[in-house]
């Protein structure tokens, strides 16, 4: 006996330049794991803050258990039974797990108390957590416990979860799902919000297919196959990039014994790293968030400085070199936050261009910068990556994300260096502009660069590395040849499931 | 329903638009104030702003205008580039003075020597290095220890202070002066004299330097490697580290360069305008100076019109006491207000407003 939950109806929201929401109409019943499924800046996010009361929607109309409903605000949202797990978790580093639940709760009951309701519904659900512990000491697995719990807390007829697997592990993935199932099997609705097909299959009962702000279909996602609900969320078909296998060159990176300590405060430091990239390779680091992808990305830039010994650039040690001088070298990279470190965000497009290309496009002479040289390398990027913008004089936060990406990338890239270190290359990219990153990855290397991807979408490291290596606590496992490695394998390379126990569901 | 929208770029109208605003709103404002004290507004904004350029005594006015604006340009144009790039010295006031007791110092220990050549433009590059040893301690401290910049560069202004009470009191003290307090006059030692270059304009050896730090650093903004990295490393620190600019190197030259701007600009003003080392020498310029760069917009040429604007307001402020027997601190309330609306004005070129009541679904 289902019975619909929230109907929504008609759902639009424009914002300035942008329908985010193109009448979005559908269901969700009592007791249904339900799945959002869209590409990124398909609309998915704008549709569930609509319904958290965090966006309020142009026109439209939801009906909660028959009676309409239109939050303010979150809080009028979690009085109706609407909880919410986000994408990026909001707790203080510095507090406990019981100091940040109480946080998040409307009146929270004495500290003691609620310690143990946590210690209950973490052993009910199957999510081991101990209420004393620091957050800054948690793992992003763990950490996203604190945010379950917290909603579970509140009692929820409706769970909503931003990609929630994003920054877990293949083990932690089945254990997360086991509790979802719980709730399900307890009658709370779930709205999963993800572009993980895979994931979708196991888990869901149906799916809604958002694209370009518009509803395009719904699917039962056990009876199509994943290529399928791919197609329907792209609207059309996938570009696969292809790879030649390059000549097995010399070894231009060498990584020995590198060690160093976090520059930030609950950071992850790295802990006796030695690997070996050659030329024409393209090696993976996959790894859970926050396992020491930041700070092994700042070790070989240079804005983090290590013993000399520690990175050696053509058996040259560089450890303690400043990062334009390893630009000078031949090696480039590009950190994972595209804007406020791999870009400025209020300059411009040209002198973004300049901030790293700088010592490789001898943009600087005299000390003085060559502002139209700038504008030309900038403008080069532009047309070869096809960043969609007006022109090279507009500020880097004008672009979109995934435009911003490209425009990243291709400033590294066309410094043709000889090696090239990314983290999160495609994070938030849309698929197409994602299969184009990876492609000028892939051709960097076939002409003769030593490639380091640092990702945590394991597909992405399976598509275009050579050999494999995870990131586990600022350790790094032994690579190997990413061809045959099985998605147990990786899990397994990743760390496993973090002393989790699989939710026990009772009849 | 009034609501602030965030612009997709900077206005570029809106920023050169607000500094003006601004000036009319605290015109406007400030005659509020002065009509609520019971004196002739118009009047009073006219006193302030038209008298000392066009009033009857404008002769003898307009020379101040230039001796005033100097210093506030020159301290000014050395604060910006730290502002630019978050970095905050707060101490220029202190730096100013350290500026003028080596300058002074310098001269004085060499008196009485003809050699103009070699002591003048000694007493420019000592005057100048006191100023920037004196920001040296907030900016090493920084580097080294973690302290913020803000408070120690601010204390340090009032441990010079006192040793300029010593020095006047004490070592710098005329030997001749029959007891009195503060050095020698400098304007009676040629060799150290900071003289009017053309009688009655003003125009004086610091005057010159202001106009040259305003070329110089319009260049390095716009053109050179160093004006990128400070506006990156104010912008977004860690895209700046990425872009291989070191913190603690920016921390260092941006506090060298406003210390030691601030101390060129004392040492010009007590080997002309004042002369002489004595307690009451410094009058405020390195504070005021805070307020000119950012009603500058922290852009060489708007301070350059910022530090006339504000010297205006001091000798207009002045007249406006002696003729209307305003109170001081009004004419300082109406300073502080610049600054005040500026800021307020500001938000326009981040944000636009927008009118119109949203459509509740």
């Amino acid at each position: 006996m289902t019975k619909t939950l929230l109907a929504l109806a008609g759902l639009t929201k424009a914002y300035p330049g942008v329908i985010a929401n193109r009448d979005v109409s559908f269901e969700i019943q009592q007791g249904e794991v339900h799945a959002l499924l869209g590409e990124n800046g398909a609309g998915k996010s704008t549709l569930v803050k609509s319904i958290y009361g965090l966006v309020k929607p142009d026109s439209g109309a939801m009906h909660l258990n028959g009676q309409p409903f239109a939050p303010n605000d979150p809080k009028a949202a979690r009085a109706a039974g609407i909880a919410m797990v986000f994408q990026h978790f909001s707790l203080f580093d510095a507090l406990t797990v019981a100091e940040n639940v109480a946080l998040g709760m409307e009146d929270p009951p004495p500290l003691r108390d609620l310690a143990g309701r946590i210690r209950d519904v973490s052993e009910q659900y199957g999510l081991p957590l101990d209420p004393a512990r620091i957050v800054g000491d948690l793992s992003a697995g763990e950490r996203q416990r604190v945010e379950i719990i917290r909603c579970l807390l509140q009692d929820p007829k409706l769970l909503i979860m931003d990609e929630p697997t994003s920054v877990l592990t293949p083990q932690e993935v089945e254990i997360l799902f086991e509790t979802l199932r719980k709730l399900k099997s307890e009658g709370t609705a779930i709205l999963y919000i993800s572009h993980k097909l895979e994931e979708i299959r196991a888990l869901c009962d149906t799916a809604t297919i958002l694209r370009l702000g518009e509803v395009v279909g719904d699917c039962t996602p056990r009876e199509v196959s994943a290529r399928e609900m791919a197609e329907m969320m792209v609207g059309g078909t996938l570009h696969v990039p292809e790879r030649e296998a390059g000549p097995e060159g010399e070894v231009l990176l060498k990584l020995e014994g590198l060690s160093a300590r976090s520059p930030q405060e609950f950071g992850t430091p790295l802990r006796d790293i030695s690997v070996e990239v050659r030329a024409g390779q393209v090696l993976g680091i996959g790894g859970v968030a926050g396992n020491g992808q930041d700070e092994l990305l700042l070790a070989l830039s240079g804005e983090m400085r290590t013993d000399p010994q520690m990175v050696q650039f053509k058996g040259r040690p560089i450890g303690q070199l400043p990062p334009n001088d390893r630009r000078g070298l031949g090696m480039c990279s590009a950190p994972e936050e595209r804007l406020g470190h791999a870009a400025a965000p209020d300059m411009t497009l040209s002198e973004n261009a300049a901030l790293s290309g700088k010592t490789r496009k001898a943009l600087v002479r005299n000390g003085f910068v060559d502002w139209g040289g700038a504008r030309d390398f900038a403008s080069i990027i532009i047309d070869r990556f096809d960043v969609r913008t007006p022109g090279t004089e507009n500020v880097a936060r004008s672009l979109s994300g995934g435009n911003l990406q490209k425009f990243v990338i291709g400033r590294e890239i066309l410094q043709d260096p000889d090696v090239l270190v990314v983290n999160q290359p495609t994070w938030g990219v849309d698929a197409s502009a994602a299969a184009a990153i990876r492609q000028a990855i892939l051709d960097l290397a076939a002409n003769g660069a030593a490639v380091i991807v640092i990702s945590q979408d394991l597909d992405e490291l399976m598509e275009i590395s050579d050999n494999f290596a995870a990131l586990n606590e600022g350790r790094l496992s032994a690579p190997r040849a990413a061809s045959g490695l099985t998605i147990e394998e990786v899990g397994l390379m990743l760390g496993g499931a973090h002393d989790m126990e699989v939710a026990h569901v009772d009849a | 329903m009034i609501a602030l929208e965030r612009r997709p770029q900077p206005s570029r109208a809106w920023s050169y638009l607000s500094p003006l605003l601004a000036v009319i709103v605290t015109m406007i404002v400030g005659g509020i104030v002065f009509a609520a004290l019971g004196k002739p507004p118009v009047e009073a904004i006219r006193t302030i702003f038209w008298d000392p350029l066009f009033g009857d005594f404008a002769s003898y006015f307009r020379p101040q205008l230039l001796v005033k604006a100097a210093p506030l340009i020159l301290i000014a144009i050395g604060l910006s580039f730290g502002f630019r790039a978050g970095i905050w010295n707060i101490g220029a006031e202190g730096q100013y003075i350290m500026g003028a007791l080596f300058g002074a110092g310098f001269a004085l220990a060499f008196y009485p020597s003809e050699a103009r050549w070699l002591i003048f433009p000694l007493m420019i590059v000592v005057g100048t290095l006191g100023g920037l040893l004196w920001a040296m301690i907030p900016g090493l401290l920084r580097v080294h220890f973690r302290t913020n910049e803000i408070l120690v560069s601010l204390m340090l202004v009032y441990v010079a202070d006192f040793m300029l009470d010593a020095m006047a009191l004490g070592l710098l003290r005329n030997p001749e002066g029959m007891g009195f307090p503060g050095s020698r006059n400098l304007q009676q030692y040629p060799a150290a004299h900071n003289a009017e270059l053309i009688a009655n304009t003003g125009m004086h050896w610091g005057v010159i330097a202001a106009f040259f730090a305003v070329v110089a650093a319009y260049i390095l903004l716009s053109r050179h490697v160093f004006g990128f990295n400070v506006r990156l490393a104010g912008q977004s620190p860690r895209a700046a580290a990425f872009a291989g600019v070191s913190a603690d190197r920016m921390v260092l030259i941006c506090m060298g360069l406003s210390g030691g701007l601030a101390g060129m600009a004392g040492m010009f003003e007590v080997a002309g305008p004042s002369g002489q080392v004595l307690a009451s020498f410094n009058v405020g310029y390195g504070f005021t100076a805070i307020i000119v760069a950012f009603l500058g917009r922290l852009h060489p040429v708007g301070i350059l019109l910022a530090g006339f604007l504000m010297a205006l307001t001091y000798i207009g402020g002045e007249l406006a006491q002696m003729n209307l027997q305003l109170p001081r601190s009004a004419i300082q309330l109406f300073q502080g207000m610049l600054l005040f609306f500026l800021l307020a004005v500001d938000v326009m070129t981040n944000f636009r407003i927008r009118l119109g009541r949203k459509k509740v679904a």
